[in-house]
């Protein structure tokens, strides 16, 4: 129970009024150290799911505990500093700002740890070193490919070293080859330790993951564990 | 294998250091805007700035004349009697204005109503310029501290002739530029032998052409009754000085007598400057209003641009309070940048102005801490409001794209 990095129990989101549950009454578990893919059809809920895991918003009923934090009971600055030092996020969009180096962006990953800026560009180095743009510091995003801009994001979430990466899309963008190298990608952080939530639409990318999770009308419908190997 | 702890975990923190390059960032982002958007402030602070320091320096300007002119000057007039009627200075007055203790000099002027000024002969006897006619002491010049623009003022000598010196305007509506012309006063007449410059302490008698009291009595039928005295005494002795005149020049009516001070008129007359000042004042208030809210719109607008950016830093580990903080600096970075053109723009128009009337440029201190203050105070009421906005982002702005 205390390895694992996501703990979910009768979670229920409901949106606007009337309530629209976009997730309905999902317990599940992961442990540290899973790579998990999210997947389902368009508005099954899977994006709701993730915000929640992320703690980028809060259920209307259930029970949340991420990385061991009861996040229900947290205020704003707690749940905060959780995601600054334990949370990182990839999305879709990349989100990075035109006319900033992607040793800017990454280094940017620690502005809300408090790190000094040159011990952030430091670290922010390795961690562009590590998903393979070393070569790229100084690019802008203009000067970057889809694939290497989604690297550069994955880069900046994975800076602070983080116990949690949760992307949500993070091919929806690319294409066939680009993605497949973002998920090798998120397969080698994932040795090093990185607990990886993955929302994907491609089932072929799907197949690969250790363990799928099937959403459908904001209920889990299908948790497809492989055995470990 | 377990990497990360469940135990507390630390703060998220936002380095000072971090709020000012985020805060720059925000604006070098959208240059053409920021420009707008602090031109605004620009020109309020720009105006606050220049009026103040064009009253102030005009007001600098003003006591070096006050103090050049002196302040000891003190003038004696006829009033009206408890009846309402006109009064006149008796004969002698001046005299004995001059005996008073504490008087240095004392001199008068007498208007003769019934002179009329002419260029020549040939213009219509009713058309005499609003030049009037006095009789002057020959210390007069001097007590009004009065300057020479051409020629010669009266002497002992001169004032037993038809001899007349102009006052700046009157010379000016008769079209005399030099002495030696001849004009006609009544059916007499008269050389032209001076021209004054404006006299500031006694502007009434820029209109006047002064002949010499002997001349006048001779030619006129003068009869000694002086229409204003004017007397200068040691600075420490003017009030004393003003309390014994009435009872000397009129002592059975000392109620008839008007006594006044020319420099209080002048520093007056720049009061009401000052009145006209506040109003220009509280035109660069409505434009520093104007400016703020020209600050706060374009924040609420780059606030709602910018969901995903704050939803991302939110992401990022922001707490509400360092996206208000982010948003406050922009705001105050911004409405500073404008205060700093109208700082700049407000000094080159003082400068501008001193320069084209010779005053001297003087502008406090505080004029400038006020613009600062007056700057961060309008970027901060500005700047709350979108600042609290944006913090109410929700963080999962950046998912929904
Ligand atoms: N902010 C919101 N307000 C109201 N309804 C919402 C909101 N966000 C999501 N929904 C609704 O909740 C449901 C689930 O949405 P969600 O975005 O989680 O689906 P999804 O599985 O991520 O879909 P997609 O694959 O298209 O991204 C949908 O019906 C959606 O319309
Ligand atoms: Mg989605």
């Amino acid at each position: 129970m205390s390895d694992s990095v996501i703990e979910l129990d009768q979670v229920v989101r409901d949106y606007g009024s009337p309530p629209v549950r976009a997730v309905d009454h999902v317990s599940l578990s992961v442990a540290r150290g899973e790579f998990v893919a999210v997947v389902g059809p368009s508005g099954s809920g899977k994006s709701s799911l993730l915000n929640i895991i992320g703690t980028l918003d809060r259920p209307t009923s259930g029970r949340t505990i991420i990385d061991g934090h009861d996040v229900d009971t947290m205020n704003d600055a707690a749940l905060s500093a959780l995601r600054a030092y334990r949370i990182g996020f990839v999305f879709q969009q990349f989100h990075l700002t035109d006319g900033v180096s992607a040793l800017d962006t990454v280094a940017d990953g620690l502005i809300y740890t408090g790190t000094p800026r040159a011990e952030r560009r430091r670290r922010a180095v390795a961690s562009l070193t590590r998903v393979g743009l070393a070569h790229r510091l100084d690019h802008q995003p203009h000067q970057l490919s889809g694939g290497e801009r989604q690297r550069v994001a994955i880069a900046r979430a994975t800076v602070s070293d983080p116990t949690l990466l949760l992307a949500d899309e993070p091919t929806g963008n690319l294409d066939q080859r680009s993605g497949a190298s973002v998920l090798e990608l998120l397969h080698e952080l994932n040795t090093t330790g990185t607990t990886i939530v993955v929302i994907t639409h491609d089932v072929r990318l799907a197949e690969q993951m250790p363990r799928r999770i099937t959403i459908r009308d904001g209920r889990v419908v299908e948790d497809d564990q492989e055995a470990p190997a | 294998m377990s990497r990360g702890n469940q135990t507390e975990i630390r703060q998220s923190r936002l380095l000072r250091s971090d709020v000012y390059r985020l805060g720059a960032s925000g604006l070098k982002s959208r240059p053409t805007r920021v420009v707008l958007s602090a031109l605004g402030i620009a020109i309020g602070i720009a105006a606050m700035i220049a009026v103040v320091g064009i009253s102030t320096s005009s007001r600098a300007k003003l006591d070096a004349e006050l103090a050049s002119l002196g302040t000891n000057l003190l003038t004696v007039q006829p009033g009206t009697s408890i009846t309402g009627q006109d009064t006149t200075l008796p004969v002698e007055s001046t005299g004995k204005v001059g005996l008073i203790r504490g008087v240095s000099t004392a001199g008068a002027v007498a208007t003769l109503p019934d002179v009329k000024v002419y260029r020549s002969r040939l213009i219509d006897a009713d058309k005499s310029g609003g030049i009037v006619v006095q009789a002057a002491d020959p210390h007069l010049l001097g007590l009004l501290d009065g300057t020479l623009r051409q020629g010669a003022w009266l002497t002992k000598a001169t004032a037993n002739y038809p001899t007349v010196v102009l006052g700046g305007i009157a010379a000016d509506r008769l079209g005399i530029v030099s002495p030696g012309s001849q004009i006609w006063l009544g059916d007499t007449q008269f050389t032209v032998i001076g021209i004054l410059d404006a006299l500031p302490l006694a502007p009434d008698l820029d209109t006047s052409a002064f002949i010499g009291e002997a001349f006048a009595t001779a030619r006129f039928d003068w009869d000694g009754k002086p229409t204003i005295i004017f007397e200068r005494s040691a600075d420490a002795e003017v009030e004393t000085v003003r309390t014994l005149l009435p009872r000397t020049v009129n002592p059975e009516n000392p109620e008839n007598v008007r006594v006044s001070r020319p420099s209080d008129a002048l520093a007056a007359k720049n009061a009401a400057d000052l009145a006209f000042t506040g109003l220009l004042v509280g035109l660069g208030s409505v434009a520093l209003l104007v400016g703020g809210i020209g600050v706060a719109n374009t924040m609420v607008i780059s606030v709602l641009e910018r969901r995903r950016e704050i939803g991302l830093r939110r992401a990022l580990g922001a707490t509400q309070g360092h996206i208000r903080t982010q948003f406050l600096a922009e705001a105050l970075l911004l409405s500073a940048l404008g205060g700093l053109a109208g700082t700049v723009i407000g000094f080159g128009v003082i400068a501008m102005f001193a320069g084209t009337n010779g005053w001297p440029i003087s502008v406090p201190p505080v004029v400038f801490a006020g613009g600062i203050g007056a700057t961060m105070l309008i970027g901060a009421v500005a700047g709350l409001y979108p600042a609290i906005r944006a913090s109410k982002t929700p963080p999962t702005a950046a998912l929904n794209g």
